[in-house]
């Protein structure tokens, strides 16, 4: 848990100290630290909003990125080598907030008929209507959520899992006495090392998959039509 | 002995029941961090931003300005060019009818000039021309005096016809004498 705090301090002063300055032809730090922002502020806040509204959910996402990549980057570094995003409650409460802003800012729009908007989709014959509207409910307010929290618990609990699987079966393995096993542990060994290399991959990918994903349920909410 | 562990491990925990303190702790950080990137982060990058795309934008503007500026001087240059060309062409126009005017004044004083002097030459030609028949009618007088003298002493007993041409030359010399006269009183 002190990991979480660490990683809030950690994002702040690196942004904070690369926002600083505010030159106009920008340093190393800045210009890494303008990178990130643009690419959290245009490729996923500005291409999937939308050039008009994408403004004001700049700071949630930017947030959202660093806050999960560098939770899950923990589960990548020797001695931490736990994502925090690994515990449940961490991926609960992160989609917990993105589920109320997105709920908040749909009735915010539309009123009380942004549920009648989200869960009935136009031009579906009168007939099936009803079954529509039920696996819309069940899909938009009930999985959705789940969904979100778990796919980046999960990827990061698995990982993690693997990760420690192939360390703790390479340890058992190279130790037996029997010759014959110390191959085998060698080759779990390499297996363990590629799959941290992977490990990497998708820490970052899951990062960026989250904050995509809030950005197109915001999306959805401010939409005119379903 | 290690299966126990773990059974018993899958047991206790749930992996899918969070723990209450994850998740306040988690609302916690994220709320601090969600702060500091509202209050300084943001703000901070998106006035870079802004000066930045303004810095930019002035810069063109005033690149356009000097522009339309340099291209404003060029045709005032240009003005001022033809202004300076229609000039001279008229100033040569001008010096071009001045040049015929004169030529024309010199060529009439001329004129006049010649015809004056002509005229006086006609008239220095008819006065000597007077004072010519006046001394040549003297001189003729005389001459034809003598001459009558010679003729009429050679042949004074000659016929009635030497008579006629003494008379016919008496006639004719009083018939121009007054003519001569009236010549001779007009110069």
């Amino acid at each position: 848990m002190l990991l979480v705090l660490l990683s809030v301090v950690l994002i702040s002063w690196f942004f904070v100290a690369a926002a600083r300055r505010g030159k106009l032809v920008p340093g190393k730090m800045q210009f890494l630290g303008e990178m990130s922002y643009n690419f959290v502020r245009n490729s996923v806040g500005k291409d999937i909003i939308g050039e008009r509204d994408y403004r004001p959910f700049v700071p949630l996402l930017f947030a959202l990125f660093f806050f999960i990549l560098v939770n899950n980057l923990f589960g990548s570094i020797p001695l931490i080598q736990l994502p925090t995003t690994s515990h449940v409650g961490t991926a609960y409460a992160l989609a917990g907030i993105v589920y109320v802003t997105w709920i908040v800012l749909g009735i915010q729009k539309h009123g009380i008929g942004y549920f009648k908007l989200a869960v009935v989709p136009s031009g579906v014959p009168k007939a099936i209507l009803p079954l529509v509207v039920l696996i819309e409910i069940i899909s938009t307010f009930l999985v959705r959520p789940v969904t979100h929290s778990l796919r980046l618990f999960a990827t990061m609990l698995a990982g993690h899992l693997i990760i420690m699987l192939a360390a703790a079966g390479s340890e058992f393995l190279l130790t037996q006495d029997q010759l014959l096993l110390k191959p085998l542990g060698i080759l779990t060994l390499a297996g363990g090392v590629g799959m941290y290399l992977f490990e990497i991959l998708i820490q970052v990918l899951q990062a960026y998959v989250f904050t995509l994903l809030t950005a197109i349920y915001i999306q959805g909410s401010l939409a005119e039509e379903h | 002995m290690n299966e126990t562990v773990i059974l018993a491990a899958a047991e206790g925990v749930n992996p899918l029941v969070p723990n209450i303190w994850e998740i306040l702790v988690t609302l916690l950080g994220f709320a601090v961090l969600m702060f500091i990137v509202v209050k300084y982060v943001v703000p901070a990058f998106e006035k870079t931003y802004a000066e930045r795309a303004e810095a930019i934008e002035g810069g063109i503007a005033k690149a356009e300005a000097a522009q339309a500026e340099a291209s404003a001087a060029l045709d005032e240059y240009k003005q001022q060019l033809m202004d300076a060309r229609t000039e001279a062409n008229r100033i040569r126009e001008e010096a071009r009818a001045e040049g015929a005017q004169i030529l024309a004044d010199l060529k009439e004083k001329a004129a006049a000039e010649a015809a004056r002097i002509s005229e006086q030459a006609q008239v220095q030609i008819a006065a000597e021309r007077q004072t010519a028949v006046i001394s040549l009618r003297s001189e003729v007088g005389i001459l034809a005096t003598e001459l009558a003298g010679k003729i009429v002493g050679e042949s004074l007993n000659d016929d009635a016809r030497a008579a006629r041409v003494v008379d016919r030359f008496l006639a004719d010399l009083e018939t121009a004498a007054p003519a001569s006269q009236s010549a001779g009183a007009a110069n």
